[in-house]
């Protein structure tokens, strides 16, 4: 049988699809960028961030674990959604300690790159200024859980692309974490720089040591176009 | 000593088979036996189960009843939620505090005694109230706290403790508490003169397929909060692809105020697991779990005697009531403290083994839900009114109740009230009538439906409670006339704070930052532009959230704006230069100063 197309609109625009995709796959192929952070190509959507939240036939849902169906109506960059996904954004700013401008991250940053795409230059929001500890213990990475904005890629990627569930999630609420599957350190794990895992954090929370700041100013990914062209120059 | 831990842990995971998906009862078990799930514990369990020992740890830091820390021999756990405050928790705690030595949180030095603090337990009925290892402790005073510390003192044993057992099933052997059940009014429905295994007998003579038909024609929606019409989510799971299907009983009421199921649990157990057996015929399963909250512990032993003695009687089983090949049997699933988890796919997670994270939907536990496969998921009161829907047919039940509505409802009530208690009413009964069912006076405002409900005040008491207008899970608790409202609305957002499982940014951060606010505004810190953030923020909240938790823990802030804005707008003052006083330069310098190890030259005084 052939794939099933269907047909939907995203802020009145018409888009196709296949049966089976989400809404965000859809849109991806047809050359429409919903905002996104914890989504990644190769893992299965986590649906945490939130950043992507569309309105679909007027109710909220997550366009990363939505499915497309024929006919519906998605909402996705009215001014009212954009509000609420800077809000996210702010609140992910202010939950942990981002700085940017001395953030080896800084200019490959996700988390940084929507907040530019989404026209936010501070959080409105009060920093909350949380103590967060370091992990360098491992001689080729670090993970600094002052950026970790929980999106779980690294616990996905570690257990499904890699084989081995270096990290997990530990904790509840505000004091949910990242762990790793020793007592305490990294360096008593089985990670390796060339696990996955290493490759798909969006913020600066899991860097590859000796690389620092290797792109200049100019040519790291989102100096020039914003999060997101990429996928807009399909169309 | 390590070699007996390891000897233990051991045992214990060869008696739950070795099975990842029952690793809730391995750290149950474990913390039980050594009063802590320790680092050592977590390695030799993940080698015992074969998985990571990062999985047992993610698990084991998710709830709130298991600890890598070693606690005492003894747990007081003293319940801090709202009506227990109201009755005077604060002198309870500090007669704990004072008579152990210890503060909340804290082991006594000889480790023997742990002190803490847990949201509801489900006794509000009768608060002030604590468990004391799996023992409940209701009507506390000082002087009663001080009374068991120095018992506890004497044998460490909280069960020599025991005063006085409670009514009806509270005193079976196998309970022994003193919890009263507190059933204020009997309705038609949960608490009537039945024939025992009437509904199961008369879905045995019936198809499946009528079954449904029938709690379906009798309109039924789930009692858990959500509402979900009961029969077309039965017709779901049966429909789905599977062979094997399951049928999950939710007896994890954590709503702050609710204690109705409890009751159920007690003394209407047979109804209970009657509606779950016909559950499980309806959709085509076999095998069924009881999910019972960590807090009702007190009763597993009672209801494991209960199922068992089902079993005896052909009721659960093999060819239940001799009709062959129709086979159904309920275990039951000890939870370990997070609310979360009676959000029907966090209660699935838990049931696997997993931390009590939501999970993503679609798919429906009707067609994805536990261990993959098809699964309903049922209040306990749900349950209970399908088995007397078909004994008594569907068009006996909607006679009861109201037009959007049918059937009664189960209402714990407490708070500023002279009785509460568990009340059965028919749907449809206005907030005005049952006030003054419970002897509710001057009334300030009303918690409909817990924190994750309404506050409603007196130009609200002419709705109704139903579907369409007040809905509820079941929690109602009265505010007198000298009660802070928005203290209580901070103090419900702390609790959400404190349960949310982080999984989602908006719950997990949106929750915390509206508390923020409105603490800054009880303190005499807030402006008018205050209600827009809070406003804005709350919708982003509830847009943005995964499950139902956030979509509806800015309901205490947003519904006070509503309803009780005067109360904010009385704390707005100009200061002398005709500013909020939103900024507290002292406060804001007092890091500053710190870091420096000097005053500053300016803001002196």
């Amino acid at each position: 049988m052939a794939e099933q197309t269907i047909t939907f609109t995203i802020d009145g625009v018409e888009v196709k699809g296949k049966a089976g995709q989400t809404i965000m796959q859809a849109a991806d192929e047809a050359g429409v960028y919903i905002p996104r952070l914890c989504a990644f190509k190769d893992l299965t959507p986590h649906g945490s961030c939130r950043v992507c939240v569309v309105l679909v036939n007027g109710r909220p849902q997550a366009s990363c674990t939505q499915p497309a169906t024929e006919g519906m109506v998605v909402e996705s960059e009215t001014e009212e959604i954009q509000k609420h996904r800077r809000n996210i954004i702010d609140m992910l700013f202010v939950e942990g300690n981002h700085f940017c401008m001395f953030c080896e991250k800084s200019g490959n940053c996700e988390l940084q790159a929507q907040a530019y795409r989404l026209g936010i230059c501070a959080p409105k929001y009060p920093y909350q200024f949380p103590v967060r500890d370091l992990d360098a213990s491992h001689p080729d990475i670090f993970i600094d859980h002052n950026r970790c904005i929980l999106c779980g890629r690294c616990v996905q990627a570690s257990r499904d692309l890699d084989g081995k569930t270096v990290f997990e999630f530990v904790n509840r609420g505000t004091e949910k974490k990242i762990a790793v599957n020793a007592e305490a350190k990294l360096a008593d794990t089985d990670i390796d720089i060339s696990d996955k895992a290493c490759d798909v954090c969006p913020v600066g929370a899991i860097i590859k040591k000796h690389i620092g700041f290797a792109t200049p100013v100019g040519r790291r990914l989102y100096d020039t176009e914003p999060i997101g062209s990429d996928i807009e120059k399909k169309n | 000593m390590s070699k007996s831990l390891e000897q233990v842990i051991k045992d214990i995971c060869e008696e739950c088979g070795k099975d990842r998906a029952r690793l809730m009862d391995v750290v149950n078990a474990v913390q039980k036996e050594f009063g802590a799930v320790s680092s050592q514990a977590m390695d030799l369990i993940a080698k015992e189960l074969d998985i990571h020992r990062v999985e047992v740890e993610s698990v084991v830091s998710f709830y709130a009843f298991l600890s890598p820390e070693t606690k005492g021999e003894v747990v007081i756990r003293l319940c801090n939620d709202i009506v227990d405050k109201m009755r005077g928790v604060d002198s309870v705690a500090k007669a704990f505090e004072q008579e152990l030595g210890i503060g909340m949180g804290e082991t006594t030095a000889d480790g023997k005694i742990t002190l803490e603090y847990t949201p509801c337990i489900g006794m509000c009925d009768q608060a002030p109230a604590a468990l004391i290892n799996d023992m409940v402790f209701t009507y506390l005073s000082s002087d009663k706290a001080r009374e068991i510390v120095k018992e506890l003192k004497k044998h460490n044993d909280p069960k020599k403790i025991f005063a006085r057992s409670g009514d009806g099933n509270n005193a079976h052997a196998l309970v022994r508490s003193m919890v009263h059940n507190g059933v204020r009014k009997k309705g038609p429905v949960i608490f009537a003169q039945r024939e025992e295994n009437g509904g199961l007998k008369k879905a045995l003579s019936m198809s499946p397929v009528e079954v449904i038909h029938e709690v379906k024609n009798a309109r039924l929606r789930g009692r858990g909060g959500a509402g979900f019409p009961t029969g077309m989510k039965w017709e779901f799971t049966r429909a789905a692809d599977g062979d094997k299907k399951y049928v999950i009983c939710n007896a994890d009421e954590g709503e702050p105020g609710t204690f109705k199921d409890r009751v159920i649990l007690t003394e209407q157990y047979e109804l209970l697991f009657e509606g779950m057996t016909i559950g499980g015929y309806a959709i085509g399963s076999d095998e069924g779990i009881l999910y019972l909250r960590a807090e009702y512990a007190y009763l597993y032993p009672f209801l494991q005697e209960m199922l068992k003695q089902r079993r005896e009687k052909g009721l659960l089983g093999k060819d239940i009531s001799g009709k062959t090949g129709i086979n159904f049997d309920i275990r039951i699933q000890l939870g370990a403290g997070a609310y979360i988890c009676g959000e029907e796919t966090s209660l699935i997670s838990s049931c696997e083994g997993l931390r009590g994270d939501p999970k993503t939907r679609p798919p429906f536990p009707a067609q994805k839900g536990y261990s993959g496969s098809p699964t309903t998921v049922n209040n306990v009161e749900t349950f209970c009114c399908v088995a007397r829907i078909i004994e008594k047919g569907a068009a006996w039940f909607t006679e009861i109740g109201s037009q959007g509505s049918p059937g009664t409802k189960l209402l714990s009530v407490s708070g500023d009230c002279a009785s509460p208690g568990v009340y059965e009413l028919p749907f449809g009964v206005t907030v005005k009538d049952l006030l003054q069912e419970v002897g509710a006076e001057d009334v300030r405002a009303v918690l409909v439906g817990g924190p994750s409900g309404q506050f409603i005040g007196p130009e609200m008491f002419d709705k109704t409670i139903c579907y369409d207008d007040i809905p509820t899970g079941g929690a109602v608790v009265v505010f007198g006339r000298d009660r802070d409202i928005l203290k209580t609305a901070s103090e419900y957002m702390e609790f959400f704070v404190e349960e949310s499982c982080g999984y989602c940014t908006p719950c997990r951060v949106g929750n915390v930052l509206m508390k923020q606010r409105l603490d800054d505004i009880i303190a005499g810190k807030g402006e008018p532009a205050d209600l827009d953030y809070l406003q804005e923020l709350g919708e982003t909240t509830k847009l943005g959230s995964r499950c139902g938790l956030g979509q509806t823990s800015p309901n205490p802030i947003l519904s006070t704006i509503k309803n009780f804005r005067p109360d904010y707008e009385k704390l707005f003052k100009e200061n002398e230069e005709g500013m909020n006083p939103t900024f507290d330069i002292k406060s804001a310098l007092s890091d500053g100063e710190g870091i420096a190890g000097r005053k500053s030259v300016i803001y002196t005084e």
